[in-house]
Formats: structure tokens, sequence, C-alpha cells
């Protein structure tokens, strides 16, 4: 059961004469009661709260069973979702207090010294995560290590129910060595532990290294375990069992972590082609492909072609010039309306110059923030995460992918993929005539961008100096691209 | 596959047209649309319920199929013991289900196979995708059968084992869904509790449950202790993802799910949609009228939700109580009809006003939504409503409609028309395999902003005809 945010309980007598006038956040366009100059106690928000008392997520498994592989992914995910997660490895925190990975025999279960040092650095990173929720407005904490012994697992338990800290547990089982091996071969060799190994070298070390874990193995236990909260995953997200999913924020875990697979594959994210209204500054609207816009498609057809890939899905928004792009390529695609560009409300179809004219204060909040700022009668990028999510957890399911869409929708998309943060998000370069190809690998992806040699106009607005409410109209058109 | 053969560099692109009342732009040659090549890959998947008698199979298949077809997915269940009431026409006793009668067997087979019969003519014939084939299916044979039915007609198939040892809740489903069932019409309490405990009997000894290791190449969901625990095999594609998602975030703990819209508001009274106008004097007055009748109702750890527009907010700031904004819960988005009268559209729009008229459902705004948008965007709400307890949604006319359309099995033509008044709360409360409703109205008035299907739908119809169902307003 959540506990009710006391601070915001208020039973007030609710005469007419009394009744709160709403204001509307200038910003987020949030309508709020009007407090005066309280407004940073308001009761409302942009996306729905569902964390209330913070989760700690705690890794379960032998070592290369793709623990920080999840790890590192899930908290991407959740930080993309707008939930603040943050990563605590404790093999980093051990090759801090080491500095120098000699070799397996420090992982040795009768190894004193080492297990003296290995519970020494588990308690600083546990130390670490009560300072993140309580200093930094953490929500998740995803707690990164084998954890593979009912005792430690105990410890973790106890810390989280002394601070009021949810507990839930991912375990990943597997026994096919083939895939143990090529997890070693993807991320261990090019671990600060293995620096200065060969490729053998390193793999007969870390074999031992795993089998120094197996005989304290405890794992997570059917009877004695039923009271935890937990997701085991058995080879590489074949099978899952699923105890005790307490609240909503568990529950996209669970399902996050049922969608995501690892079978090899590249995702090709691409704008439509040059539209009429790029050519002539307007934001927004439904326009059809310029000529040059037009070339890009039959250029992009060409490219995907000359790129053989297998099976590959090709999705666009609803909007006229996504489409137009994809009839190119003369194979079947999927119309998302998921994926139309951010709805500029009363400034769809405007020039930048327009809106300083007509809305100059409008027009400065959105070079204040924005990420969060939402056009009247519109959108914000924050809105557009959330709308984009399905499409995120579809995209986790697939397999050869080419999305074609628009500028705001493709820097969504993107920082999920590079895992940028929410203000760098909405000025992340994603030129017209330019097609990313990202290809997961390790822990992270791999990007390869090609620009297909046919000229575009400019579509991006950097962030001006002067943001200021009053600036002139100089300052405030400082950074607008040229047009016609 | 994009592969020599189909790929073709088009020289003279597609002409692209926009349908006039979905709004979706389809490629056209010679001002004909071109048929959308439609996407095969989406074989029909069959769903198959596993377990013993009063394990929540059926309610698991009613609740799954009327999710499915509210997201849009055509889906229908099959209810084998339906059958076998349609053949047996009178259900004598427990006797019937005895592994060893074997008249008894014979006709519970034919059953089974008449059903799947049913399953193919809907699955391959009239369109449907995913079809529930609710029974115990408990042997390994009888599923068997079933797989090599699917494999023969290229279904999916997916299983949804419900296990449950625990007394209380067998003897609770019993109670809330056997009582009245056609098989019971003429026995006291005591007397249905007892046959259908023999009933359940029959089945324990020839029960051979999923299993980890023989099982391993199926797709299947194991439901344990009603949803303490879940084990998941092999999801194989979108929907059966979609449906784990689904089955995982449902709960049996009573509760209750009011909804209302927001009071009356100015521009209601003006006979305008859409907008982000404030309540009116009326409107106030039903949000104090909400508050004395939600404390009066006395509820455990109410959660209050409402949308992201000013109306509804103001009609929770009365209420006293935290309260959650869902962008996702704002009225459907009029587009360019934003703030119109029925008078002015069919004055600006006539050809959009007979449009919306003939497919309400799928009619979207020009720049603007459609219910069936508006469905896709309250999918997030309902599944976390099935996650929630006792909770009070204040929303908008053609949002309240969906949200009702999902837990009443409305289908899509009725969805649009179904009646939300101002200034009325409906209760639901979930009992038995569908939902109890009682609509409460306040006490305060208001105008009335439902406006009816008119008899002329045709896009050359009079002015009058086109406005013979507005309601009234200043």
């Amino acid at each position: 059961m959540e506990l009710p945010q006391l601070e915001h309980v208020r039973l007030r007598r609710c005469d007419s004469a009394e009744q709160k006038k709403l204001t509307q956040t200038p910003l987020l366009k949030i309508w709020v009661p009007w407090m005066g100059c309280n407004l940073n106690r308001r009761r409302g928000s942009s996306v729905p709260q569902f964390c209330n008392s913070p989760t700690m997520i705690v890794m379960v498994g032998l070592p290369a069973r793709g623990k920080t592989y999840i790890s590192k992914k899930l908290t991407r995910y959740l930080n993309w979702i707008g939930v603040p997660t943050k990563m605590f490895n404790v093999g980093q925190y051990r090759r801090e207090a080491v500095k120098i990975y000699k070799n397996f025999e420090f992982f040795k279960p009768d190894n004193e010294e080492a297990m003296r040092i290995r519970k020494a650095c588990a308690a600083a990173a546990l130390k670490d995560v009560a300072a993140y929720f309580s200093k930094e407005q953490g929500q998740v904490a995803v707690f990164d290590a084998t954890n593979t012994t009912r005792e430690r697992r105990t410890v973790i338990l106890s810390y989280a129910k002394e601070r009021g800290y949810k507990v839930f547990f991912v375990e990943s089982i597997c026994d096919d060595p083939e895939i143990i091996a090529e997890n070693i071969k993807q991320v261990k060799f090019g671990s600060p532990d293995y620096v200065d190994r060969n490729v053998d070298e390193a793999m007969e070390d870390f074999v031992q290294r795993i089998d120094c874990y197996r005989a304290s193995y405890m794992p997570i236990d059917d009877e004695k375990d039923r009271k935890l909260s937990y997701i085991k995953i058995f080879d590489v997200g074949s099978r899952y069992l699923v105890n005790r999913v307490q609240d909503h924020i568990q529950s996209r875990i669970v399902y996050y972590l049922m969608n995501i697979h690892v079978t090899p594959r590249s995702i090709y994210l691409s704008r439509h082609g040059e539209s009429e209204l790029n050519l002539s500054g307007r934001i927004g609207g439904d326009s059809g492909l310029s000529p040059r816009g037009q070339k890009y498609a039959n250029a992009l057809a060409a490219f995907i072609h000359g790129q053989n890939i297998r099976e590959l899905k090709v999705w666009t928004s609803h909007m006229k010039r996504t489409i137009q792009t994809a009839e190119a390529l003369g194979v079947q695609y999927e119309q998302w309306k998921a994926l139309n560009e951010i709805d500029a409300g009363v400034c769809e179809e405007l020039t930048y110059e327009e809106i300083q004219q007509n809305l100059p204060q409008e027009f400065a909040l959105r070079d204040q923030d924005k990420y969060r700022y939402r056009y009247p009668k519109g959108e914000s990028y924050e809105d557009l995460v959330h709308r984009l999510e399905p499409v995120i957890m579809e995209l986790e399911r697939q397999e050869n992918v080419l999305v074609i869409c628009h500028q705001a929708v493709f820097r969504c998309l993107l920082a999920y993929f590079l895992d940028k943060p929410a203000d760098e998000l909405p000025y992340l370069r994603c030129p017209l005539h330019t097609v990313l190809k990202l290809t997961p690998i390790a822990y992270g992806c791999k990007v390869e961008s090609f620009f297909l040699n046919i000229e575009a106009v400019n579509t991006h607005r950097e962030r001006p100096v002067n943001v200021d409410v009053n600036r002139n109209p100089e300052d405030a058109l400082q950074t607008v691209p040229d047009h016609i | 596959m994009l592969d020599n053969d189909e790929f073709m560099l088009e020289t003279s692109p597609r002409e692209l047209t926009q349908n006039p009342l979905r709004k979706i732009w389809m490629p056209c040659k010679n001002g004909h649309i071109a048929q959308r090549r439609v996407c095969m890959t989406n074989c029909p998947t069959l769903i198959v319920t596993v377990g013993l008698p009063a394990r929540g199979k059926t309610y698991i298949s009613k609740k799954l199929t009327r999710y499915l077809n509210w997201i849009g997915v055509p889906t229908r269940e099959f209810n084998v013991g339906q059958y076998r009431r349609e053949c047996l026409k009178i259900y004598k006793s427990f006797e019937f289900f005895r592994p060893d009668n074997e008249e008894g067997l014979k006709i519970r087979r034919q059953c089974a196979l008449a059903a799947l019969n049913d399953v193919r003519q809907y699955l391959s014939v009239e369109g449907g995708q995913v079809a529930v084939f609710d029974a115990t299916n408990t042997t390994r044979e009888r599923r068997g059968t079933i797989i090599k039915f699917a494999e023969q007609n290229g279904f999916k198939v997916f299983f949804v084992e419900s296990v449950c040892e625990d007394p209380d809740v067998i003897a609770q489903n019993i109670v809330q869904v056997k009582l009245d069932s056609p098989d019971y019409t003429h026995c006291n309490t005591e007397e249905v509790i007892e046959d259908f405990m023999k009933r359940i009997k029959c089945y324990e000894s020839s029960y051979q449950p999923l299993d980890e290791v023989l099982d391993r190449d199926l797709s299947y969901i194991k439901i344990m202790d009603v949803g303490c625990r879940y084990l998941v095999n092999r999801v194989l594609d979108h929907i059966q993802s979609r449906i784990v998602y689904y089955l995982m975030n449902i709960h049996i703990t009573p509760r209750s799910i009011y909804l209302c819209r927001h009071g009356e508001s100015d521009l209601n009274i003006k006979g305008r949609i859409g907008g982000d106008s404030g309540l009116s004097a009326r409107g106030k007055e039903f949000a104090k009228s909400l508050r004395k009748f939600i404390q009066d109702q006395n509820i455990k750890d109410l959660k209050v939700w409402t949308s992201q527009m000013k109306r509804t907010i103001q009609t929770a700031e009365c209420l006293g109580v935290p309260y959650e904004q869902w962008k996702s819960l704002n009225e459907i988005d009029a587009g360019v009809c934003e703030e119109m009268m029925y008078e002015e559209i069919q004055e600006h729009y006539p050809l959009e006003f007979a449009l919306r008229d003939q497919d309400k459902y799928r009619y979207r705004y020009p720049k603007g939504e459609s219910y069936e948008d508006l469905v896709q965007r309250l999918e997030p709400v309902i599944m976390e409503l099935e996650r929630q307890e006792n909770i009070l949604v204040v929303c908008h006319q053609a949002v309240m409609r969906c949200l009702l359309a999902y837990f009443l099995d409305k289908t899509a033509d009725e969805l649009p028309y179904l009646k939300c008044p101002l200034h009325t709360v409906l209760k639901l409360t979930p009992m038995a395999y569908g939902c109890k409703v009682e609509s409460v109205y306040l006490g305060v008035d208001s105008v009335n902003t439902q406006r009816d299907r008119p008899e002329n739908v045709n896009v050359q119809r009079t002015t009058g005809d086109a406005l013979q169902t507005v309601p009234a307003h200043l």
C-alpha cells in the first residue's frame, strides 16, 4: 500500500467564494491552484507520478550472465521515461579500492582479505544508494553485483527495510556455454581488469573467476523466498518466473525486461525528405515533399537496397511527408500515429520570426526549458516521450527496422538509444537527408551516420544566448536557420 | 522481405490522397486508391486456457476477450461448457464428469471438436484475429489435439494456465459464478457447492499441468495463486507480449471505479465543443455535491485522477484530496472544430459533419483525433486502472464513453453514443464475469451534451436534417 502524500492533504471548506482560482503555469501549461508565490509545492505534474517509496532493483547471478547489460539498459529506459534512476556497479567500487586486478584468485572464497574488501565495497555502494535517494531525489537505484548468497541479499533487504525502500530482485540464470563465452568476448575483454591481457588469458582467468562463485551460489528459491518480489530470467529470455509484483514501476520493469532481446540487428532512423514547409522555414503542418525531398526518398531507397537488410520492417508516421518518403522504397510500411511530429498547437505552420512577433513570451519560455515547454494547445518534448514509449517497446521487440519520422520525434528516439539526458535531447542534431544506423554493441549502441548527398535546408535552431522574456527580437532570432 | 524481386525503384512515385473520414494518407494511381497491401505476417492466435474447474479460466477468458476487442483486435471466446449445455440440455449431477463415464466423455470430446470447428470458422473465414478456447484442457492428450489443429490451420497457440490450491479462493469462485450457472438453476447453495466440489475431483486425477521440461517448447503463461506468481515461457510475438502484460496487471481484489465528467463548463452552456474553459456556476455546485457524495461513500484509500484541462481539475480541487493529472485523459481533440457549436460546424464544414455521423468511431477531425485514436491513447490509463483499487476518474464525454465501453464491453459502433450526462457519477463494481453499474445523478441541473445520430447522414443533407439532434443551448 502506498502512503498518501501528507503534505498534499488539505481539507478545505468549499464555498464558491473560497474556491481557489486555478492558474496555468506558463511553461508546462499545467493548471494548478493559485498559491501566490508558492507554486513549487503544486499538486499537478505533467506526467503521473507512480513512485512513492524509492525502489532498489537488485541484480542476482553468476558473472557473465548479463547483469550489467540489463542494469544499464533498464537504467537508460527508466531515465528516458522520466523516472530518475541510477546504477551502482559494485565491481566499479572494487576497482577503485583495489586499483590493480591481478587475477581470479582475488575472488577465491577463502581469500579473507579480499572478502573484507568486497564486503566494504558493497557497503559503500549501499551508502551511495541511500544518498542518491535522500539527497538527489532519485527514485530507482539498480544495485548491480552478483549478490549470489542468501546472506548478502539479506543484508540488502534489511538495509532497504530500515529506510523504507522497496526491493525488486532481477536474477539472470543461464547455463548455455556458448552464450556465456559470447558475453565474455563482448564485454569482458574490454574490461579495465583485462587491459594488459590477451584474449585467451582473459578468457581463462574469467572462467576461473566464475567458478569461484559457483560453489556458494544460492539462486532465489521458490519456497524460501516466496515473500520476495522478483523476476527470474532464464536463458536470455526464453522463460521468466515473476513473483509478487508490488506496484506500477515493478510492473513496467517486468514488461520491459520481457520485451528486450539480444539478437543482433540494426535500427535505421531517418527523417522524411525535405518538405515544402521546411523550405519556407515553417514548423509543423502536413505538407508534401519538395523536389529535393523526393530525390532523397529515391536515394534512401537505393541506400536501403544497398544495405541488404534481412526482413526489414518500415515504420512511418501518419503525416504525408514520411509516407511519401516510404512510398519510394516500394515495400510494405506501417503507419504509427504515435510517430507524428510534436504538436506545436497555436504555432503550427508559423515561422520562428512569426512566433517571435506574435508570441514573444512563449518563444522565450521555450528557450528557457525546451524539454518541458508545452506549446499552447500543443505538446512538449516530455509529452512526446510519453507518447513514444509504446514505439520504443515495440522497437525493442523487433529486429531490423527503419523508422521514418520527424525532427523532434527523432531526437526523442535517439536520446533513448544513446542515453542522452532531458536537457540535451531537444538539441540533438538530426539533419534532413541523413540516415542513422544504430547497432547495439556491448553495453551501448554503435552509431553510423550516412548523409545521402542531397541538399536540404537546415532546420536546427540552437539555444540562443539570451533566453530572457524581455529580450529583443534580434537576440531571440539569433540562431534561426536560413530559409526562403 | 527486401530482395531483388520485390524491390522497385519508383521513378514516378504514387500520389497520396487523404481518406476523407479517417484522414489517413494512402497511395492512389489515376485517382483510384490503391488497395493497401494487407500485412499477412500476423497469423491468428489461439489462446487456450488450462486448469481445474473454479480456477478463474472463464473470468480470464471473458476479461481478455473484452480487452483485446477494445484495443481493436477482433477476439471471440469459445466456452466448451456452453457447447456441452446446448448438447445435453439438462445437467443432472457431477456424475457426468466422472472419468469412467464413457458416454459423457464422448459427448465432451464432440463438444470440444465442435468448438474448435467454430474457432476455425472465426479465425480463417470471418477475419477474427484471436480466439480464446475456454475449457479445462487438463490433459496433455487434449492439448496435443488442439496443437495439431492449430498447426494444420496456421494458428499460433498460447496457453494460459491457472493454478490455485487456496480453498478460500476456490470457494469464493464457486459462490460468485457457479451458483448462478445454468447447470444449477434448481439447487440451493449447499447442493451447488457439494456437487461442484465433486465435479472438480473428477478432473483432479487426470490433471497434467503444463510441465517446465516436457512443455518447454510451448508458449504459455502459468498464473499461480491468483496472480501472486507467474511463469512465462516463449512469448513469440507482440500480441502474446501484450496479453502477458495485461494478465499480469489484473487482480480480483474487490473495489469500485467511479467515473464522472467535469462539472458543467462555460463552453458547455454555449453549446461549444472542446476548448479549455472553467466551470459554470452550476458546475461548481456539482463539484461541491461530488465532494459530499464521495465523503458519504466512505471509500477506502480513494485515488483521484483528472485530465490536464481546467474543468476537470477545478472539479477535483473541490474534493480537497490529492489527485493525479493525466494528459491522456484530455478530451478528444476536435482539431479545426475546437470551440465551435454544431451549428457552426455544419455551416463551415458540412462534409466533415456528415462524415462524422456516418462513422463516428473512426471519423478523425481535421488536425484532430478520432474515437479510435482516443482508445489507443487511453490504453495505458486502462492498464493502470486495472492495477488500482478504489478510484475516481474525473474526465470528459468522449473519454468517459471510451472507458465505459471497456468496462461494459460495448462495441465500436455503440461507444460514441453511450450516454454520459453531466453531473452524474457512475459507480462500477466488478462482479462475477462483468461489472455492476450504479448511476447516481447528483441533483444539479446542467445542459444536455448528448447529440444522437441523426437519420440523414448523407453529405448532401439539408442543414435542418444535419442539426436535427443537436441539444439545446444558449
